[in-house]
């Protein structure tokens, strides 16, 4: 089957059709010296937003902007508080519309 | 001693957090019930942080709100339900139609939740429910074990109730503060990923084959690679409503991105004549809670009830998908037996009883316990991967003359692509026997 028929949108394109009210506090922190130890690091996969993005040093650096607040990532974690997870401040957030 | 509430907080009956189907439902109940009662949301207004895969199906709506169908801002009313099973680049779809369920009282509806979800809310708040949006509920306010309230993100923002009603979601925090939760096991979660795709109402009309108001709940098997999951298609106005639900853990472990296994399905040659030329309206992801009756929390503690997602109310049954009915039949339930456990002044466990058996008399419990073993079942191998290649298989080898050569008959075929997919016919009789006793 042919792909260019049908062309699959880039991620930013894919982001920006979701309003994100951003607050200055970031919701969910990620601790990146447990990060640096973990072998599977499945939220840098599974995270539908793309927050979490491994540097060169082995770290992983995260993003808590463009969040869903899925829980995805605190749930296929598996070092114990390597991440924290809240809800971001009232009216903040992602906002739906068309779902 | 833990301190004691001042006067001048704000003093409700009942606080109800998350004003999404089951949130709504409860306000409503108990403002109709003459309690008061504060219905918290999160966002920017109710619906604001909600998706869904789905349909919503309306029957539990006829009592709580008389010919909702007239007012409830749907999309579409589902009038063709199909299953389709998919490999690579075969598709076999069952495909009923009903115009009966175009008709009233109707039988499921596409539509956006942020407006439907926003108009059961505005129903709470017309019977006098106290609707405060964008507030979090960060924390339960406790005296010794019971809950008395809920400690918001704003200022001087605690809230004092005889009942917190949690309907907070999948992920419900104060549920799992109040200890009414094992801990969580990501395999009993999925994450749904989703793309609102605007097209023109004639070419959805077209391509779809409805007419006016009526649409198509297209549901798929075998769309998602190795991950056990399953994906839908679902008719809007003028748009549709094409994702993925995906196994938590073997989405994780498989290392390809939620939007990549969604754009396979989107090329499949089934789906992408229905989706070409369309634009992406909105992306959307939640977390769905998938194991049904297996994985719910206590539902009544101390001054606290939990209703919706936030109990793991999703029926993920396969055949059946049904999450906002539950949510609405657990919330109106919570509603009902909150007011009465306040009018009775016993608000402990105890005195809150009432709505575990309001959920055992009714379908949100009955149904639960009755396929609590199909969310399993869906998700196995057999069902995943087995069932779409061999029924696939069957239908291009039935269908595929092979002439000069005679037909090799049924149950040939049938056992060579059960063969072909390592599948005993042991196997298949008792899976098959296990299915039936599954789905009752």
């Amino acid at each position: 089957m042919s792909t260019d028929s049908y062309p699959e949108i880039s991620f930013e394109s894919r982001m920006s059709s979701v309003e994100f009210r951003v607050h200055e506090r970031a919701h969910i922190t990620v601790d990146d010296k447990k990060c640096a130890d973990c072998s599977t690091r499945e939220c840098i996969t599974a995270c539908p937003a793309n927050l979490f993005v491994p540097t060169a040093d082995g770290g992983v650096l995260f993003n808590y902007e463009l969040c869903f607040e899925c829980g995805t990532c605190y749930m296929v974690c598996n070092e114990e508080g390597a991440i924290t997870w809240s809800y971001p401040e009232g009216g903040h957030g992602v906002v739906f519309h068309a779902t | 001693m833990p301190e004691q509430p001042e006067l001048e907080m704000p003093e409700f009956d009942v606080i109800v957090v998350g004003a999404g189907p089951a949130g709504s439902a409860a306000a409503l109940e108990l403002a109709r019930a003459g309690r008061s009662v504060c219905l918290l949301e999160r966002g920017p207004y109710p619906g604001s942080k909600n998706m869904y895969g789905g349909v919503i199906y309306g029957r539990v709506l006829d009592n709580l709100i008389p010919r909702w169908w007239e007012e409830a801002p749907i999309q579409r009313w589902v009038t063709r339900r199909s299953t389709m099973l998919m490999t690579g680049n075969q598709a076999l779809t069952v495909d009923y139609r009903s115009n009966a369920w175009g008709e009233a009282p109707y039988n499921g509806a596409t539509a956006f939740r942020p407006e439907f979800d926003a108009w059961l809310a505005a129903k709470a708040e017309a019977a006098g429910a106290v609707l405060i949006c964008s507030t979090t509920a960060t924390g339960l306010l406790r005296d010794g074990k019971r809950v008395i309230g809920v400690s918001t993100d704003r200022p001087d923002g605690d809230l004092i109730a005889q009942v917190v009603i949690c309907c907070d979601g999948v992920n419900s925090f104060l549920a799992k503060e109040a200890g009414l939760y094992a801990p969580s096991d990501p395999a009993n979660y999925t994450l749904g990923v989703k793309e609102t795709i605007a097209l023109p109402r004639e070419v959805i009309d077209e391509r779809f084959a409805v007419r006016g108001n009526h649409g198509v709940d297209i549901e798929i098997l075998g769309c998602t690679d190795k991950v056990p999951g399953g994906g839908f298609l679902y008719t809007n106005a003028e748009s549709l409503a094409v994702g993925l639900v995906l196994s938590l853990p073997e989405l994780a472990k498989c290392g390809r991105r939620p939007e990549e296994l969604l754009a396979d399905m989107k090329k499949h040659p089934a789906i992408a004549p229905l989706i070409e030329g369309g634009d992406v309206k909105e992306y959307s992801a939640h977390v769905i809670p998938e194991a049904g009756y297996k994985m719910m929390p206590e539902l009544i503690g101390d001054g606290i009830l939990v209703a919706g997602d936030a109990a793991a109310m999703c029926l993920a049954a396969g055949i059946w998908l049904e999450g906002v009915n539950f949510a609405i039949g657990a919330g109106a339930a919570a509603g009902q037996a909150a007011a009465r456990a306040v009018q009775r002044r016993d608000t402990s466990a105890a005195g809150l009883q009432d709505y575990r058996r309001r959920l055992e008399a009714n379908f949100v419990l009955s149904d639960h316990r009755k396929f609590r073993e199909a969310p399993h079942l869906v998700m196995s191998d057999l069902a995943q991967q087995q069932l779409p290649r061999i029924a696939c298989g069957v239908m291009e080898q039935l269908f595929t003359v092979t002439n000069p050569d005679p037909k090799p008959g049924m149950r040939k075929i049938i056992r060579s692509q059960m063969k072909l997919n390592n599948l005993k016919l042991r196997d298949a009789i008792s899976q098959g026997m296990k299915a039936l006793r599954t789905f009752g």
